[in-house]
Protein backbone atom coordinates (compact mmCIF):
# COMPACT_ATOMS: atom_id res chain seq x y z
CA UNK A 1 0.00 0.00 0.00
CA UNK A 2 1.08 3.53 -1.02
CA UNK A 3 0.84 6.66 0.91
CA UNK A 4 -1.96 7.86 -1.91
CA UNK A 5 -3.62 4.51 -1.12
CA UNK A 6 -4.43 5.72 2.31
CA UNK A 7 -7.40 8.36 1.81
CA UNK A 8 -9.22 5.68 0.75
CA UNK A 9 -8.90 3.46 3.40
CA UNK A 10 -12.54 3.96 6.12
CA UNK A 11 -11.87 3.98 10.13
CA UNK A 12 -11.95 0.21 10.30
CA UNK A 13 -9.27 -0.88 7.13
CA UNK A 14 -7.05 1.75 8.74
CA UNK A 15 -7.33 0.80 12.37
CA UNK A 16 -5.64 -2.36 11.36
CA UNK A 17 -3.01 -0.53 9.38
CA UNK A 18 -2.05 1.66 12.53
CA UNK A 19 -2.37 -1.14 15.32
CA UNK A 20 0.02 -3.18 13.04
CA UNK A 21 1.90 -0.24 13.23
CA UNK A 22 2.14 -0.75 9.34
CA UNK A 23 1.72 2.87 8.92
CA UNK A 24 2.28 5.76 11.60
CA UNK A 25 -0.21 8.42 12.38
CA UNK A 26 1.67 10.97 10.90
CA UNK A 27 1.87 8.97 7.99
CA UNK A 28 -1.79 9.05 7.52
CA UNK A 29 -2.05 12.67 8.35
CA UNK A 30 0.13 13.37 5.51
CA UNK A 31 -1.56 11.33 3.35
CA UNK A 32 -4.91 12.68 3.76
CA UNK A 33 -3.20 16.60 3.59
CA UNK A 34 -2.27 15.20 0.20
CA UNK A 35 -5.20 14.24 -0.98
CA UNK A 36 -7.40 17.24 0.36
CA UNK A 37 -4.73 19.34 -1.47
CA UNK A 38 -6.02 17.59 -4.82
CA UNK A 39 -9.86 18.20 -4.13
CA UNK A 40 -10.75 21.58 -2.44
CA UNK A 41 -11.44 23.30 -3.85
CA UNK A 42 -12.91 22.00 -6.03
CA UNK A 43 -15.48 20.66 -3.27
CA UNK A 44 -14.58 23.33 -1.10
CA UNK A 45 -15.36 21.11 2.28
CA UNK A 46 -13.07 22.54 4.81
CA UNK A 47 -13.52 26.08 6.52
CA UNK A 48 -10.34 25.24 8.38
CA UNK A 49 -7.17 22.94 8.86
CA UNK A 50 -4.15 23.26 11.30
CA UNK A 51 -2.18 20.12 10.40
CA UNK A 52 0.12 21.62 12.99
CA UNK A 53 -1.70 20.99 16.08
CA UNK A 54 -2.95 17.60 14.48
CA UNK A 55 0.75 16.23 13.77
CA UNK A 56 1.24 17.52 17.12
CA UNK A 57 -1.22 15.12 18.49
CA UNK A 58 0.24 12.04 15.99
CA UNK A 59 3.41 12.34 17.54
CA UNK A 60 1.95 11.36 20.56
CA UNK A 61 -0.86 9.34 19.52
CA UNK A 62 -1.69 5.95 21.45
CA UNK A 63 -2.58 3.48 18.56
CA UNK A 64 -3.74 1.02 20.81
CA UNK A 65 -7.00 2.83 21.57
CA UNK A 66 -9.98 2.21 19.51
CA UNK A 67 -9.48 5.54 17.14
CA UNK A 68 -5.71 5.30 17.96
CA UNK A 69 -4.16 7.56 15.53
CA UNK A 70 -7.39 8.25 13.03
CA UNK A 71 -7.99 11.65 11.93
CA UNK A 72 -11.63 13.09 12.00
CA UNK A 73 -13.15 16.56 10.53
CA UNK A 74 -15.24 18.15 12.89
CA UNK A 75 -18.47 20.62 11.37
CA UNK A 76 -17.85 23.94 12.38
CA UNK A 77 -20.34 23.98 15.00
CA UNK A 78 -18.81 21.67 17.88
CA UNK A 79 -15.71 23.22 19.61
CA UNK A 80 -12.11 21.80 19.70
CA UNK A 81 -10.25 23.71 21.81
CA UNK A 82 -7.81 26.45 20.01
CA UNK A 83 -9.95 25.78 16.82
CA UNK A 84 -12.27 28.10 15.47
CA UNK A 85 -15.91 27.63 15.65
CA UNK A 86 -17.25 29.46 13.06
CA UNK A 87 -20.74 28.00 12.21
CA UNK A 88 -19.85 29.57 9.13
CA UNK A 89 -21.09 32.55 10.10
CA UNK A 90 -19.47 36.09 9.66
CA UNK A 91 -20.83 36.94 13.27
CA UNK A 92 -17.94 34.12 14.70
CA UNK A 93 -15.42 34.63 11.87
CA UNK A 94 -12.58 35.34 14.43
CA UNK A 95 -13.61 33.01 17.07
CA UNK A 96 -11.62 29.99 18.54
CA UNK A 97 -12.99 27.81 20.68
CA UNK A 98 -11.79 27.91 24.82
CA UNK A 99 -12.34 24.63 25.42
CA UNK A 100 -13.30 21.16 23.65
CA UNK A 101 -16.92 19.68 23.34
CA UNK A 102 -17.76 17.13 25.11
CA UNK A 103 -17.48 14.64 22.09
CA UNK A 104 -14.44 15.95 20.81
CA UNK A 105 -12.85 15.34 24.72
CA UNK A 106 -14.13 11.60 24.16
CA UNK A 107 -13.11 11.36 20.48
CA UNK A 108 -9.45 12.43 21.47
CA UNK A 109 -9.72 9.89 24.96
CA UNK A 110 -10.51 7.50 22.02
CA UNK A 111 -6.85 8.49 19.82
CA UNK A 112 -8.98 10.06 17.21
CA UNK A 113 -7.42 13.08 16.13
CA UNK A 114 -10.00 16.18 15.17
CA UNK A 115 -7.55 17.98 12.32
CA UNK A 116 -9.92 20.20 10.66
CA UNK A 117 -13.68 21.97 10.55
CA UNK A 118 -15.86 21.62 7.85
CA UNK A 119 -18.18 23.48 5.89
CA UNK A 120 -21.98 23.88 6.76
CA UNK A 121 -25.33 26.18 6.39
CA UNK A 122 -24.72 29.15 8.76
CA UNK A 123 -25.61 27.86 11.89
CA UNK A 124 -26.94 24.69 10.35
CA UNK A 125 -29.83 26.34 8.95
CA UNK A 126 -30.35 24.95 5.22
CA UNK A 127 -30.18 21.99 3.59
CA UNK A 128 -27.97 22.43 1.21
CA UNK A 129 -24.35 24.20 2.38
CA UNK A 130 -25.36 27.51 0.43
CA UNK A 131 -26.14 29.22 2.92
CA UNK A 132 -22.60 29.32 4.46
CA UNK A 133 -21.35 33.06 4.29
CA UNK A 134 -17.76 31.83 3.30
CA UNK A 135 -18.40 29.78 0.37
CA UNK A 136 -20.72 26.48 -1.04
CA UNK A 137 -19.55 23.20 -0.89
CA UNK A 138 -19.93 20.98 -3.84
CA UNK A 139 -21.29 17.77 -4.31
CA UNK A 140 -17.96 15.37 -5.01
CA UNK A 141 -20.26 13.26 -7.52
CA UNK A 142 -21.13 16.61 -9.85
CA UNK A 143 -19.63 19.56 -8.80
CA UNK A 144 -22.35 22.00 -9.94
CA UNK A 145 -24.76 19.97 -7.75
CA UNK A 146 -25.08 20.27 -3.56
CA UNK A 147 -23.53 18.04 -0.97
CA UNK A 148 -27.26 18.02 1.11
CA UNK A 149 -26.84 20.21 4.27
CA UNK A 150 -26.15 21.74 7.08
CA UNK A 151 -23.56 19.36 7.14
CA UNK A 152 -22.52 19.44 3.97
CA UNK A 153 -18.94 20.05 4.31
CA UNK A 154 -18.66 16.63 6.63
CA UNK A 155 -19.86 14.45 3.81
CA UNK A 156 -18.68 15.77 0.96
CA UNK A 157 -14.93 15.68 2.68
CA UNK A 158 -16.05 11.88 3.50
CA UNK A 159 -17.65 10.65 -0.23
CA UNK A 160 -14.43 12.22 -1.27
CA UNK A 161 -11.93 10.09 0.50
CA UNK A 162 -10.69 13.74 2.22
CA UNK A 163 -11.80 12.51 5.70
CA UNK A 164 -11.52 8.92 6.94
CA UNK A 165 -14.80 10.04 8.99
CA UNK A 166 -16.51 13.25 10.17
CA UNK A 167 -18.82 14.59 12.97
CA UNK A 168 -22.03 16.49 12.04
CA UNK A 169 -25.30 17.32 13.66
CA UNK A 170 -28.48 17.10 12.95
CA UNK A 171 -31.67 19.03 14.10
CA UNK A 172 -33.84 18.35 11.22
CA UNK A 173 -31.20 15.66 9.22
CA UNK A 174 -28.30 17.91 8.82
CA UNK A 175 -26.15 14.34 9.55
CA UNK A 176 -28.73 12.04 7.42
CA UNK A 177 -29.66 14.28 3.99
CA UNK A 178 -25.96 15.77 3.45
CA UNK A 179 -25.06 11.86 3.74
CA UNK A 180 -27.73 10.45 1.40
CA UNK A 181 -26.68 13.52 -0.82
CA UNK A 182 -22.84 12.24 -1.20
CA UNK A 183 -23.42 8.80 -0.79
CA UNK A 184 -21.86 8.15 2.71
CA UNK A 185 -23.53 7.21 5.72
CA UNK A 186 -25.30 9.48 8.38
CA UNK A 187 -26.13 8.13 11.94
CA UNK A 188 -28.65 10.86 13.85
CA UNK A 189 -28.58 9.39 17.18
CA UNK A 190 -31.39 9.46 19.69
CA UNK A 191 -31.90 12.60 21.81
CA UNK A 192 -30.34 12.47 24.96
CA UNK A 193 -27.83 9.60 23.16
CA UNK A 194 -24.92 12.22 23.01
CA UNK A 195 -23.89 15.06 25.10
CA UNK A 196 -24.09 18.49 23.01
CA UNK A 197 -22.37 20.55 25.46
CA UNK A 198 -19.75 22.40 23.22
CA UNK A 199 -21.74 22.60 20.45
CA UNK A 200 -23.11 26.25 19.25
CA UNK A 201 -26.60 25.86 19.77
CA UNK A 202 -29.73 25.94 16.99
CA UNK A 203 -32.93 24.51 18.93
CA UNK A 204 -31.62 22.93 21.68
CA UNK A 205 -34.23 20.22 22.27
CA UNK A 206 -33.68 18.76 18.71
CA UNK A 207 -30.41 19.18 18.15
CA UNK A 208 -28.15 15.69 18.02
CA UNK A 209 -24.19 15.16 16.73
CA UNK A 210 -23.55 11.98 15.06
CA UNK A 211 -20.63 10.20 12.53
CA UNK A 212 -20.63 10.89 8.90
CA UNK A 213 -18.90 7.33 7.54
CA UNK A 214 -18.25 5.31 4.93
CA UNK A 215 -19.35 2.12 6.66
CA UNK A 216 -21.76 1.18 9.22
CA UNK A 217 -19.52 0.21 10.96
CA UNK A 218 -17.50 2.94 11.22
CA UNK A 219 -20.49 5.02 12.27
CA UNK A 220 -20.58 2.24 15.66
CA UNK A 221 -17.28 2.72 15.80
CA UNK A 222 -17.15 6.67 16.73
CA UNK A 223 -20.59 5.94 18.29
CA UNK A 224 -18.81 3.92 20.85
CA UNK A 225 -16.32 7.11 21.33
CA UNK A 226 -19.12 9.89 21.28
CA UNK A 227 -22.34 8.21 23.24
CA UNK A 228 -23.00 8.30 26.99
CA UNK A 229 -23.95 10.55 30.12
CA UNK A 230 -22.25 13.76 30.58
CA UNK A 231 -23.06 15.85 33.63
CA UNK A 232 -22.30 19.22 31.64
CA UNK A 233 -25.62 18.48 29.55
CA UNK A 234 -29.02 18.03 31.57
CA UNK A 235 -30.72 16.25 28.66
CA UNK A 236 -28.16 13.48 28.32
CA UNK A 237 -29.83 10.43 29.88
CA UNK A 238 -28.09 8.19 32.18
CA UNK A 239 -28.46 5.33 30.44
CA UNK A 240 -25.83 2.29 29.66
CA UNK A 241 -24.26 2.70 26.11
CA UNK A 242 -24.28 -0.77 24.92
CA UNK A 243 -20.98 -1.98 22.59
CA UNK A 244 -22.70 -0.61 19.08
CA UNK A 245 -20.34 -2.94 17.19
CA UNK A 246 -21.62 -6.26 19.01
CA UNK A 247 -24.76 -7.07 16.67
CA UNK A 248 -23.08 -6.32 13.52
CA UNK A 249 -22.93 -9.42 11.08
CA UNK A 250 -26.12 -10.75 13.11
CA UNK A 251 -28.90 -11.72 10.28
CA UNK A 252 -32.43 -10.07 9.96
CA UNK A 253 -34.58 -13.31 11.01
CA UNK A 254 -37.12 -12.18 13.39
CA UNK A 255 -36.36 -8.38 12.15
CA UNK A 256 -39.96 -6.33 11.54
CA UNK A 257 -39.56 -3.22 8.86
CA UNK A 258 -42.98 -0.70 8.63
CA UNK A 259 -43.31 1.26 5.68
CA UNK A 260 -45.40 4.35 6.57
CA UNK A 261 -48.19 4.43 4.16
CA UNK A 262 -48.26 8.35 4.40
CA UNK A 263 -44.67 8.54 3.31
CA UNK A 264 -45.52 6.86 -0.20
CA UNK A 265 -46.12 10.60 -1.53
CA UNK A 266 -46.20 12.58 -4.80
CA UNK A 267 -42.83 14.06 -5.58
CA UNK A 268 -40.62 11.36 -4.96
CA UNK A 269 -38.07 11.15 -7.50
CA UNK A 270 -39.26 8.05 -9.62
CA UNK A 271 -35.24 6.60 -9.68
CA UNK A 272 -35.21 7.37 -6.05
CA UNK A 273 -38.43 5.50 -5.35
CA UNK A 274 -37.55 2.39 -7.53
CA UNK A 275 -34.30 2.44 -5.36
CA UNK A 276 -36.13 2.31 -1.88
CA UNK A 277 -38.59 -0.57 -3.48
CA UNK A 278 -35.70 -2.36 -4.28
CA UNK A 279 -33.91 -2.09 -1.02
CA UNK A 280 -37.51 -3.56 0.50
CA UNK A 281 -37.70 -6.29 -1.11
CA UNK A 282 -33.72 -6.60 -0.77
CA UNK A 283 -34.79 -6.42 3.19
CA UNK A 284 -37.39 -9.16 2.69
CA UNK A 285 -34.20 -11.37 0.86
CA UNK A 286 -32.44 -11.01 4.06
CA UNK A 287 -35.69 -12.16 6.22
CA UNK A 288 -36.89 -9.44 7.49
CA UNK A 289 -40.82 -9.38 7.54
CA UNK A 290 -42.66 -5.34 6.27
CA UNK A 291 -44.99 -4.64 7.81
CA UNK A 292 -47.43 -1.35 6.94
CA UNK A 293 -47.90 0.97 9.24
CA UNK A 294 -48.91 4.63 10.29
CA UNK A 295 -48.12 7.66 10.92
CA UNK A 296 -51.33 10.08 10.42
CA UNK A 297 -49.75 13.56 11.71
CA UNK A 298 -46.81 12.93 9.25
CA UNK A 299 -48.68 15.76 7.37
CA UNK A 300 -48.27 18.29 10.35
CA UNK A 301 -44.82 17.70 10.88
CA UNK A 302 -43.06 20.32 8.72
CA UNK A 303 -44.98 22.93 10.16
CA UNK A 304 -44.40 21.97 13.67
CA UNK A 305 -40.76 21.65 12.78
CA UNK A 306 -40.44 24.88 11.80
CA UNK A 307 -42.17 27.30 14.07
CA UNK A 308 -40.62 24.89 17.41
CA UNK A 309 -37.09 25.04 15.89
CA UNK A 310 -37.14 29.34 14.43
CA UNK A 311 -38.62 29.74 18.24
CA UNK A 312 -35.84 28.04 19.84
CA UNK A 313 -33.18 29.01 17.43
CA UNK A 314 -34.19 32.95 17.88
CA UNK A 315 -33.52 32.51 22.03
CA UNK A 316 -30.18 30.44 21.00
CA UNK A 317 -29.30 33.37 18.87
CA UNK A 318 -29.69 36.10 21.01
CA UNK A 319 -26.57 35.39 22.88
CA UNK A 320 -24.83 36.44 19.53
CA UNK A 321 -24.77 40.35 20.57
CA UNK A 322 -21.44 41.66 19.53
CA UNK A 323 -20.98 41.77 23.82
CA UNK A 324 -18.30 38.73 24.55
CA UNK A 325 -17.22 37.55 21.58
CA UNK A 326 -17.63 37.61 17.44
CA UNK A 327 -18.65 40.65 15.52
CA UNK A 328 -19.01 44.04 16.82
CA UNK A 329 -20.30 46.97 14.49
CA UNK A 330 -18.40 49.85 14.55
CA UNK A 331 -19.29 53.27 15.37
CA UNK A 332 -22.58 52.60 16.94
CA UNK A 333 -25.22 55.15 18.43
CA UNK A 334 -26.20 53.14 21.38
CA UNK A 335 -26.95 49.60 22.46
CA UNK A 336 -30.41 49.40 19.79
CA UNK A 337 -28.06 50.57 16.98
CA UNK A 338 -25.46 48.44 18.10
CA UNK A 339 -27.56 45.32 18.85
CA UNK A 340 -29.00 46.00 15.25
CA UNK A 341 -26.26 46.60 13.22
CA UNK A 342 -24.08 43.84 14.78
CA UNK A 343 -27.23 41.06 13.91
CA UNK A 344 -27.67 42.94 10.25
CA UNK A 345 -24.08 42.46 9.62
CA UNK A 346 -22.95 39.65 11.07
CA UNK A 347 -25.97 36.84 9.78
CA UNK A 348 -26.77 36.12 6.47
CA UNK A 349 -30.67 35.94 5.09
CA UNK A 350 -31.39 32.32 6.17
CA UNK A 351 -30.10 33.14 9.97
CA UNK A 352 -32.52 36.31 10.38
CA UNK A 353 -35.27 34.70 8.17
CA UNK A 354 -35.90 32.02 10.90
CA UNK A 355 -34.80 34.42 13.58
CA UNK A 356 -37.98 36.90 13.26
CA UNK A 357 -40.25 33.71 12.40
CA UNK A 358 -38.85 32.25 15.47
CA UNK A 359 -39.84 35.66 17.18
CA UNK A 360 -43.17 36.22 16.14
CA UNK A 361 -44.29 32.66 16.80
CA UNK A 362 -43.11 33.69 20.77
CA UNK A 363 -44.62 37.16 20.53
CA UNK A 364 -47.10 38.33 22.32
CA UNK A 365 -50.65 37.38 20.55
CA UNK A 366 -49.36 34.56 18.25
CA UNK A 367 -47.20 32.18 21.25
CA UNK A 368 -50.97 30.17 21.67
CA UNK A 369 -51.59 29.65 18.54
CA UNK A 370 -48.38 28.74 17.12
CA UNK A 371 -45.85 28.16 19.82
CA UNK A 372 -48.43 26.27 22.50
CA UNK A 373 -49.77 24.44 19.27
CA UNK A 374 -46.68 22.78 17.69
CA UNK A 375 -45.73 21.60 20.98
CA UNK A 376 -49.32 19.68 21.13
CA UNK A 377 -48.60 18.68 17.67
CA UNK A 378 -45.14 17.27 18.96
CA UNK A 379 -46.58 14.84 21.33
CA UNK A 380 -49.06 13.53 18.34
CA UNK A 381 -46.06 12.47 16.14
CA UNK A 382 -44.00 11.35 19.29
CA UNK A 383 -47.02 9.29 19.84
CA UNK A 384 -47.50 7.95 16.47
CA UNK A 385 -43.53 6.59 16.78
CA UNK A 386 -44.57 5.03 19.49
CA UNK A 387 -47.09 3.19 18.11
CA UNK A 388 -45.30 2.00 14.88
CA UNK A 389 -42.44 0.78 17.45
CA UNK A 390 -44.62 -1.22 18.70
CA UNK A 391 -45.31 -3.27 16.10
CA UNK A 392 -41.98 -2.44 13.80
CA UNK A 393 -38.12 -2.99 15.02
CA UNK A 394 -37.26 0.34 11.94
CA UNK A 395 -39.32 2.37 9.73
CA UNK A 396 -38.08 2.13 6.04
CA UNK A 397 -38.32 5.43 3.83
CA UNK A 398 -35.90 7.39 1.73
CA UNK A 399 -33.96 10.03 3.67
CA UNK A 400 -34.68 12.67 0.87
CA UNK A 401 -37.52 12.17 -1.98
CA UNK A 402 -35.13 13.90 -4.51
CA UNK A 403 -31.31 13.13 -5.19
CA UNK A 404 -28.62 16.22 -5.17
CA UNK A 405 -29.83 18.99 -6.60
CA UNK A 406 -28.09 22.22 -8.47
CA UNK A 407 -26.76 25.04 -6.95
CA UNK A 408 -28.84 27.88 -6.77
CA UNK A 409 -32.00 25.58 -7.74
CA UNK A 410 -33.81 26.17 -4.35
CA UNK A 411 -32.62 28.56 -2.71
CA UNK A 412 -35.01 31.05 -3.64
CA UNK A 413 -38.19 29.45 -2.37
CA UNK A 414 -37.72 28.80 1.37
CA UNK A 415 -40.95 26.92 2.04
CA UNK A 416 -40.01 24.13 -1.06
CA UNK A 417 -36.76 23.90 0.91
CA UNK A 418 -38.61 23.15 3.80
CA UNK A 419 -40.46 20.76 2.35
CA UNK A 420 -38.01 18.03 1.17
CA UNK A 421 -37.34 17.47 4.56
CA UNK A 422 -40.53 15.42 5.29
CA UNK A 423 -38.88 12.23 5.86
CA UNK A 424 -35.93 13.44 8.41
CA UNK A 425 -37.39 15.81 10.50
CA UNK A 426 -40.43 14.01 12.24
CA UNK A 427 -37.51 11.69 14.26
CA UNK A 428 -36.12 14.74 15.66
CA UNK A 429 -39.41 15.92 16.85
CA UNK A 430 -39.56 12.96 18.33
CA UNK A 431 -36.31 12.33 19.64
CA UNK A 432 -35.68 8.48 17.85
CA UNK A 433 -32.59 7.59 16.13
CA UNK A 434 -32.16 6.97 12.53
CA UNK A 435 -29.42 6.62 9.38
CA UNK A 436 -28.74 7.06 6.09
CA UNK A 437 -26.46 5.00 3.64
CA UNK A 438 -26.35 4.49 0.06
CA UNK A 439 -28.73 2.12 -1.45
CA UNK A 440 -28.59 3.14 -5.16
CA UNK A 441 -28.05 5.95 -8.00
CA UNK A 442 -30.00 8.12 -9.95
CA UNK A 443 -28.60 9.25 -13.54
CA UNK A 444 -28.56 12.68 -14.79
CA UNK A 445 -29.20 13.19 -17.72
CA UNK A 446 -26.15 15.04 -18.58
CA UNK A 447 -24.58 11.27 -17.29
CA UNK A 448 -24.03 12.02 -13.69
CA UNK A 449 -24.70 9.14 -10.67
CA UNK A 450 -26.11 10.97 -7.79
CA UNK A 451 -26.56 9.07 -4.74
CA UNK A 452 -30.00 7.68 -3.57
CA UNK A 453 -30.27 7.19 0.48
CA UNK A 454 -32.39 4.69 2.57
CA UNK A 455 -33.11 6.17 5.53
CA UNK A 456 -33.95 3.81 8.52
CA UNK A 457 -35.66 5.25 11.86
CA UNK A 458 -35.41 3.15 15.23
CA UNK A 459 -37.00 4.00 18.82
CA UNK A 460 -35.44 5.60 21.37
CA UNK A 461 -31.98 4.42 22.57
CA UNK A 462 -32.24 1.60 20.23
CA UNK A 463 -29.33 2.37 18.21
CA UNK A 464 -27.73 -0.79 18.33
CA UNK A 465 -30.84 -2.40 16.27
CA UNK A 466 -30.67 0.22 13.71
CA UNK A 467 -26.85 0.06 13.12
CA UNK A 468 -27.32 -4.15 12.83
CA UNK A 469 -30.35 -4.18 10.30
CA UNK A 470 -28.09 -1.30 8.57
CA UNK A 471 -25.14 -3.35 8.16
CA UNK A 472 -27.01 -6.45 7.28
CA UNK A 473 -27.75 -4.28 4.35
CA UNK A 474 -24.93 -2.83 3.59
CA UNK A 475 -23.09 -6.00 4.19
CA UNK A 476 -25.41 -7.48 0.94
CA UNK A 477 -24.85 -4.87 -1.22
CA UNK A 478 -21.90 -2.57 -2.60
CA UNK A 479 -23.57 0.70 -3.22
CA UNK A 480 -21.65 2.16 -0.42
CA UNK A 481 -17.98 0.89 -1.84
CA UNK A 482 -18.38 3.32 -5.08
CA UNK A 483 -16.52 6.62 -4.69
CA UNK A 484 -16.97 9.63 -6.87
CA UNK A 485 -14.92 10.35 -10.27
CA UNK A 486 -12.88 12.98 -9.16
CA UNK A 487 -9.38 11.82 -10.91
CA UNK A 488 -9.87 14.84 -13.48
CA UNK A 489 -9.65 17.41 -10.40
CA UNK A 490 -5.55 16.99 -10.04
CA UNK A 491 -4.04 20.38 -10.11
CA UNK A 492 -0.91 20.98 -11.76
CA UNK B 1 -56.72 33.00 17.91
CA UNK B 2 -56.38 35.35 15.27
CA UNK B 3 -58.20 34.18 12.24
CA UNK B 4 -55.65 34.91 9.90
CA UNK B 5 -52.00 35.69 10.94
CA UNK B 6 -50.46 38.85 9.82
CA UNK B 7 -47.10 39.11 10.39
CA UNK B 8 -45.20 42.75 10.33
CA UNK B 9 -41.66 41.75 9.66
CA UNK B 10 -40.57 45.16 9.99
CA UNK B 11 -41.99 44.90 13.87
CA UNK B 12 -40.46 41.61 14.55
CA UNK B 13 -37.24 42.76 12.97
CA UNK B 14 -37.16 45.34 15.65
CA UNK B 15 -38.09 42.70 18.75
CA UNK B 16 -34.95 40.44 17.29
CA UNK B 17 -32.89 43.15 17.28
CA UNK B 18 -32.22 43.00 13.71
CA UNK B 19 -31.87 45.87 11.39
CA UNK B 20 -32.98 45.03 7.92
CA UNK B 21 -33.17 46.77 4.50
CA UNK B 22 -36.54 47.79 2.90
CA UNK B 23 -35.41 45.36 0.23
CA UNK B 24 -35.24 42.45 2.93
CA UNK B 25 -38.13 43.18 4.77
CA UNK B 26 -39.99 43.13 1.74
CA UNK B 27 -38.77 40.00 0.28
CA UNK B 28 -38.88 38.41 3.93
CA UNK B 29 -42.68 39.52 4.18
CA UNK B 30 -43.75 37.62 1.39
CA UNK B 31 -41.85 34.46 2.06
CA UNK B 32 -43.05 34.47 5.85
CA UNK B 33 -46.24 34.92 5.10
CA UNK B 34 -45.96 31.82 2.68
CA UNK B 35 -44.66 29.86 5.24
CA UNK B 36 -47.53 31.10 8.04
CA UNK B 37 -49.88 30.59 5.66
CA UNK B 38 -48.52 26.74 4.88
CA UNK B 39 -48.24 26.70 9.11
CA UNK B 40 -52.17 26.97 8.99
CA UNK B 41 -52.91 23.34 8.74
CA UNK B 42 -51.67 22.54 12.89
CA UNK B 43 -55.19 25.12 13.23
CA UNK B 44 -56.96 21.78 11.44
CA UNK B 45 -56.25 19.23 14.44
CA UNK B 46 -58.61 19.32 17.41
CA UNK B 47 -55.97 19.69 20.47
CA UNK B 48 -57.77 20.06 23.39
CA UNK B 49 -56.66 16.97 25.21
CA UNK B 50 -53.21 16.65 24.29
CA UNK B 51 -50.52 17.79 26.28
CA UNK B 52 -47.64 19.36 24.92
CA UNK B 53 -44.28 18.35 24.44
CA UNK B 54 -41.23 20.87 25.14
CA UNK B 55 -38.82 18.42 24.53
CA UNK B 56 -38.29 14.70 23.10
CA UNK B 57 -37.23 12.88 25.81
CA UNK B 58 -39.50 14.42 29.28
CA UNK B 59 -36.49 15.28 31.77
CA UNK B 60 -37.62 17.34 35.07
CA UNK B 61 -35.29 18.47 37.55
CA UNK B 62 -31.77 17.26 37.04
CA UNK B 63 -29.51 18.01 40.29
CA UNK B 64 -26.07 17.65 40.87
CA UNK B 65 -23.82 18.14 44.07
CA UNK B 66 -22.97 22.42 44.17
CA UNK B 67 -19.35 21.89 44.01
CA UNK B 68 -16.76 24.12 42.88
CA UNK B 69 -15.14 22.98 39.41
CA UNK B 70 -12.44 24.65 37.09
CA UNK B 71 -13.67 27.41 34.92
CA UNK B 72 -12.23 29.44 31.87
CA UNK B 73 -9.34 32.24 33.53
CA UNK B 74 -10.69 35.33 32.85
CA UNK B 75 -7.96 35.89 30.05
CA UNK B 76 -9.42 32.76 28.28
CA UNK B 77 -12.96 34.23 28.55
CA UNK B 78 -11.59 37.68 27.42
CA UNK B 79 -9.70 35.98 24.31
CA UNK B 80 -12.58 36.45 21.76
CA UNK B 81 -14.11 39.95 22.74
CA UNK B 82 -14.40 42.44 20.28
CA UNK B 83 -13.06 45.12 22.90
CA UNK B 84 -11.68 44.41 26.47
CA UNK B 85 -9.30 46.73 28.44
CA UNK B 86 -8.22 46.50 32.08
CA UNK B 87 -9.39 42.53 32.03
CA UNK B 88 -12.84 43.99 30.85
CA UNK B 89 -14.92 43.54 27.98
CA UNK B 90 -15.66 47.18 26.58
CA UNK B 91 -19.26 47.77 25.93
CA UNK B 92 -21.05 50.23 23.39
CA UNK B 93 -22.12 53.54 25.52
CA UNK B 94 -25.59 52.55 26.82
CA UNK B 95 -26.79 55.88 29.11
CA UNK B 96 -26.20 59.20 27.60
Amino acid sequence: MTASDLPALNIAELRVLLDRREVSPREVLEALQTRIAEIDPPIDAYLSIDFEAALEQAEHADVTLPLGGVPIAIKDIISVAGQPCTCASKILRNYRAPYDATVIRKLKAAGAIPFGKTNMDEFAMGSSTENSSVKPTRNPWDISRVPGGSSGGSAAAVAANAAFGALGTDTGGSIRQPAALSGVVGFKPSYGRVSRFGLVAFASSLDQAGPLTKTVRDAALLMNAMAGHDPLDSTCLKEAVPDYTANLGSDLRGIRLGLAKEYMIDGIDPQVRAAIDAAVAHFESLGAEIVEVSLPHTEYAVATYYILATAEASANLARFDGVRYGHRAENTRNLFDHYGRTREEGFGPEVKRRIILGTYVLSSGYYEAYYARAQKVRTLIRQDFAHAFEKVDALVSPTSPVPAFPLGERSVDPLQMYLADIFTIAANLAGICGISLPCGFAQTESGAQLPIGLQLLGAALDEARILQIAHAYEASTDWHKRRPPLAATRKE
Amino acid sequence: MAETAHIDVAHVAKLARINLTEEETNLFQAQLERVLEYAEKLRTLDLSSVESAAHAVPIFNVFREDEPRDGLSAEEALRNAPRQANGLFVVTKVVE
